[in-house]
């Protein structure tokens, strides 16, 4: 239902070039964009980082809050994840009430991040049954060139493992004038990453351009990690749009996955602190 | 390797039972029930009809609309009555798994409103009201290429198994439990739905799609006799 629609010249054109194995900017199929990490992006905020992947930039920003557990998992912190798309980072965004995509992103975010029990959530009690920590992840993009998922994924970890529990005082609230040491608990060895497959014609290439994107007919999202450092686990997948993938298509992902998840793990890397 | 026991002494492979009825909403242009065991979904289908605000019309097709959702007694806890992120997700993805199978270029500027809601949750809701809303779409009448199967694969620590309950979602032990639920166009090679939440490992994925594709043979045929059941009681 967008209004600004590929113009079906471009899109034919993709189909052709994504056939011959090339794009307009010179990268192979399943070659990412480079991407940059920077942390601190809110003094406010317990972790945050921004990342630009390419032209796209995302923000995301962890906040702490005390709060009763649920009562389905008394013995665990909680996790929340939410987001918006904001008119601010595309003339496509509107604002009023989330859309589906506004709905979808952040959704994504968090089953990969739940599922990979990423952060321990056993070890966020306060007080057993009473009082737990509620880990607040939020995730705006700044600027929308496509991908917004896949450059979500890489900042929501990034902010994850810069984050700080904040000091309680004698009363049990929290204490924001004084600086924190304690990190967030993570598990070690594990590193959610989301890699989101795109199709056009009988084509998949990943991290697409705005331009891509919008031509593209299919898209399936996975989110993947390392597991404790033993071997490669997919923990959330979501398919999107109405064409179909094929048997074939899938296991070719398969074999793909690892080591675009491997490559990407590295260059994090060299940004984790 | 030890035979993994289910927790209701299904095989692996072993379905529960399944059940479908076609022509169940009488008001409905078409309407369905399909159910896995406790799992019980009904769906209806209204129109094609007039889009209205006409801005949201295509004037090459009809549009289609899906709404699934929960009844608020149809799990433990109430759920609050009215649509949910969790449910406006499944709406869309169920809107994507269905519209491979129609074609709906026959009936520009309409809608074809699918409501499907859950009466009784045992898990694998979603693909139940795939199943059930294939059907009747088909009642209603649609022009359909295909029909739409759908089954939940689950994996319980390292053991794959097919159709999961609610006991087998909340599995903790070893790589825990994974739900992943699939939606095909009947006999091909066509995955319109793909979802998943858990643990499992890449090379694992295509051992998990073989067995969706055994469930779906079955789950046709079920979906074929109840629609033939109303055709020739009329």
């Amino acid at each position: 239902m967008s209004s600004m629609n590929t113009s079906s010249l471009t899109q034919e054109m993709l189909v052709r070039m994504f056939a011959a194995g090339k794009r307009f900017d010179g990268r192979k199929l399943l070659e990412m964009r480079d991407f940059t990490i920077e942390y601190n992006v809110s003094n406010k905020a317990e972790g945050s980082a921004r990342v630009k992947l390419g032209k796209t930039e995302v923000v995301v920003g962890v906040k702490m809050e005390v709060a009763a557990p649920y009562p389905d998992s008394l013995d665990k912190g909680n996790l929340m994840v939410s987001g918006d798309l904001l008119p601010l980072a595309s003339p496509r965004f509107e604002s009023g009430p989330p859309k589906f995509n506004a709905i979808e992103l952040p959704r994504l975010v968090d089953r990969m991040i739940r599922e990979s029990h990423v952060i321990d959530l056993h070890k966020l009690i306060i007080k057993e049954g009473e009082k737990v920590w509620t880990v607040i992840i939020d995730v705006y993009p700044i600027n929308d060139d496509g991908n917004l998922i896949d450059a979500a994924g890489l900042a929501t970890i990034a902010a994850l493992m810069n984050t700080y529990i904040p000091n309680l005082d004698e009363a049990g609230r929290i204490d924001h004038e004084s600086k924190s040491t304690k990190k967030l608990p993570l598990t070690e060895g594990t590193v959610p990453l989301s890699f989101t497959f795109f199709k056009l014609g009988d084509s998949l290439i990943v991290d697409p351009t705005r331009e891509e994107e919008e031509a593209c007919e299919g898209k399936i999202n996975w989110g993947i990690s390392n597991w404790k450092g033993k071997e490669h686990m997919l923990h959330s997948c979501q398919k999107g749009l109405e064409i179909p993938l094929t048997r074939e298509e899938i296991e070719f992902m398969m074999q793909t996955l690892p080591k675009l998840y491997d490559d990407t793990l590295k260059k994090l890397k060299k940004f984790l602190k | 390797m030890v035979v993994f026991k289910r927790l209701d002494g299904r095989k692996s492979e072993e379905m529960r039972p399944i059940t479908a009825k076609v022509g169940i909403i009488p008001n409905a242009d078409g309407s369905a029930m399909f159910s896995f065991g406790k799992t019980i979904a009904i769906a209806a289908v209204y129109g094609p009809r007039l889009l209205h605000p006409q801005h949201m019309q295509d004037p090459q097709s009809a549009v289609l609309r899906v709404n699934y959702d929960l009844l608020s007694f149809s799990v433990s806890d109430r759920k609050k009555p009215g649509p949910s992120r969790r449910s406006q997700e499944i709406s869309k993805v169920t809107s994507w798994a269905l519209t491979p199978a129609l074609d709906l270029k026959e009936f520009p500027n309409t809608v074809v409103d699918v409501q499907i809601y859950i009466l009784q949750a045992d898990a694998s809701t979603r693909v139940a009201g795939i199943n059930a809303a294939s059907m009747a779409l088909a009642h209603a009448g649609i022009p359909m290429k295909n029909l739409v199967c759908a089954v939940a694969i689950g994996k319980l620590d390292k053991e794959l198994v097919v159709d999961v309950d609610k006991n087998e979602e909340d599995f903790k032990e070893g790589e825990a439990a994974t739900d992943f639920p699939i939606a095909k166009l009947a006999n091909s090679n066509s995955y319109t739905l793909l979802q998943m939440d858990g643990n499992i490992q890449p090379n694992v994925v295509s051992k998990a799609i073989a067995l969706a594709d055994k469930a779906c043979e079955k789950i046709y045929e079920v979906q074929k006799k109840a629609l033939k059941e109303v055709v020739e009681s009329q």
